[in-house]
């Protein structure tokens, strides 16, 4: 998936932009991310459920993906079925 | 990634939360963000390759960069307070341009440029009335330039910098927290915009979503009656400006800055009395001292303000110089400090300072400064001492060089500073038939003082630092030459002991 890429949850409203990306299935809420929202909205799985948050930024375990937020919804991200976390942003003490 | 994306959360998120306040005048993020897409229809209608801002700092900057985003053109703000003659040549480099601003002026100097000049209100009002296309609208993706800087020249012709959609969103997400600040919080910008530093600042402040306060022309009572009036928490000054804002509240001006919790300053370098007034005149304030450059998407490194007050409460005299330093490099920039062969050298060994991250460009429009595994050599040289603070010695072309031995001014400088007759002081290299180079000073004699003798001054050096160091040339003048964003012009100073 190409780093710009906008993709949309087909389980509740999560749009999520692409930052680094491999070859795996993201998906959200348990069903896979698209560009275009479907049209017959896909179930929310339970254990995908604790929801996405404006503005952060999530990645997986090795750090090829990264993930950030820009609507959040019900679901949780996920890639091929693994939950990815949030990434925390380094804050500067406001130097601009 | 699109750096418009910044404003476009922003308003999606709290679309009716003021974002900015400029002369009186309020813009929520919707205001800002519907604006901005009314400036991406006039841009493509308009066919011009760059946007140009030729104005004091004001809600049209805010549109301009990010109406410019949208269109994928890149957003060129220019300094106006060059002369004719050089700002025609910029414009030529960037034509054609949508230029907003000074119509009178662009017409005179570039008028066979074939620009297309807004002057500020019409531009506004215009963006304003236009009727932003609806959601299928294809804006740009960002995948190019977003800003284009033009380089102060003082030493050759202006170098077009360039930062890229993807340099900016990495310096954003990095070191920002989306929505992060208050809705009490207010930043105060008065840098000029064709700044690095207050393009910085007005992606930073939309992403956490902290009002920007705009005060187009600085003077030290509009800023401090600003302060007071918008209860501003946070700001961002260069060294000259705040020497100005502690001189007046000396002076008795009204000031009432209890709301201030953050005052970061950059841009030059700070004299050690200057920040010392200030701490004492805004006790409740964290001090931050940022450093950055154009080419790096702003600040790389920062003293914050647990490093400021510990530095003036300490008695260890390493600890004390602290102040005079920029501080740790930003966690997601990589720093070393390389010789002149390109070796990395140790630490507390004077060299230049090289940087690399994703908010690094270290690209011009004519070509790339990133070596081959995407460094970039920033020109500056400086050190760092043990404990990873780095300290600058100016300029990596201003360092001395004396039969081989390299000095920096700013060591020598600090040494003179410390005479009490000593307002300022500026050590350049002078030519040498016997050393190639060696030291010349410019000194400001403090008011109210007798000007110190030169023997005296001589022995001052030779008692802290090598006699390598001591001056062989000592001029005494009224001032030294800055430009208005307190750098010094040391090329004026040299030019001056050469006679």
């Amino acid at each position: 998936m190409k780093p710009g890429t906008r993709l949309k949850s087909a389980a509740c409203d999560t749009e999520v932009m692409v930052i680094r990306s491999a070859d795996g299935q993201i998906e959200c809420g348990g069903s896979p991310m698209g560009e275009a929202r479907p049209t017959e909205p896909a179930p929310l799985a339970a254990d995908f459920s604790a929801g996405t948050l404006m503005g952060k930024r999530y990645i997986d375990s090795e750090g090829k993906y990264e993930l950030l937020c820009v609507k959040p919804g019900k679901g949780s991200l996920s890639v091929e079925g693994a939950a990815l976390v949030v990434k925390d942003a380094k804050p500067l003490p406001a130097s601009d | 990634m699109n750096i418009a994306l910044l404003l476009e959360m922003a308003a999606e998120a709290a679309p009716d939360r003021i974002a900015l306040v400029c002369e009186g005048k309020r813009w929520t993020y919707g205001d800002l963000l519907a604006a901005a897409r009314g400036a991406f229809e006039l841009i493509q209608d308009s066919g011009a390759e760059y946007v140009a801002l030729l104005d004091e700092s004001s809600e049209a900057a805010v549109i301009a960069v990010f109406g410019a985003a949208l269109a994928g053109v890149p957003y060129c703000p220019l300094n106006y307070r060059l002369p004719d003659a050089d700002l025609a040549a910029l414009l030529g480099r960037i034509a054609p341009a949508l230029v907003i601003g000074d119509e009178e002026r662009v017409l005179r100097i570039a008028g066979g440029q074939n620009h297309t000049v807004f002057p500020r209100d019409e531009f506004t009002l215009k963006v304003q009335e236009t009727v932003p296309g609806n959601d299928t609208r294809q804006y740009d993706p960002g995948e190019g330039v977003a800003i284009q800087l033009f380089t102060s020249g003082t030493t050759a012709a202006p170098k077009a910098a360039i930062l890229r959609h993807a340099n900016l969103i990495g310096y954003i997400l990095g070191t920002v927290e989306f929505a992060s600040a208050d809705e009490a919080d207010a930043a105060l910008v008065v840098v000029p915009p064709y700044h690095i530093a207050g393009i910085s600042a007005l992606l930073s402040s939309i992403y956490a979503q902290r009002k920007i306060v705009m005060l187009p022309s600085f003077s030290p009572e509009g800023w401090l009656s600003l302060v007071a009036h918008e209860a501003v928490t946070n700001a961002f000054v260069v060294p000259t400006m705040l020497a100005r804002i502690v001189d007046a509240m000396e002076k008795g001006a009204t000031a009432q800055t209890a709301s201030l919790r953050a005052i970061a300053y950059g841009g030059g370098k700070m004299p050690l009395e200057v920040i010392h007034k200030a701490l004492e005149r805004f006790p409740s304030a964290g001090f931050t001292n940022a450093y950055g450059l154009t080419e790096t998407s702003s600040t790389v490194a920062l003293l914050g303000p647990e490093d400021h007050r510990e530095a003036v409460a300490s008695e260890d005299p390493k600890v004390r110089a602290r102040l005079t330093s920029l501080g740790k490099p930003i966690p997601t920039v990589e720093m070393e400090i390389r010789g002149e062969n390109g070796e990395v050298l140790p630490v507390g060994e004077p060299g230049e300072i090289y940087v690399r991250g994703d908010q690094v460009s270290g690209e011009y429009k004519e070509k790339s400064a990133l070596d081959a595994q995407g460094w970039f050599p920033t020109r500056d040289a400086g050190f760092m001492d043990q404990d990873g603070y780095l300290f600058l010695s100016g300029r990596a072309d201003d360092v001395i060089v004396r039969g081989g031995e390299n000095m920096s001014p700013g060591e020598i400088e600090d040494v003179l500073l410390t005479h009490p007759a000593v307002a300022d002081a500026c050590a350049c290299a002078i030519p040498s038939v016997e050393w190639g180079e060696t030291v010349g000073v410019a000194i400001v004699t403090r008011q109210g003082h007798i000007a110190p003798n030169e023997g005296e001054l001589k022995e001052l050096v030779r008692s802290r630092l090598r006699s390598s160091r001591v001056p062989e040339k000592v001029a005494f003048v009224s001032e030294l030459p800055y430009n208005e964003m307190g750098k010094l012009l040391r090329r004026k100073v040299k030019d001056v002991l050469a006679d």
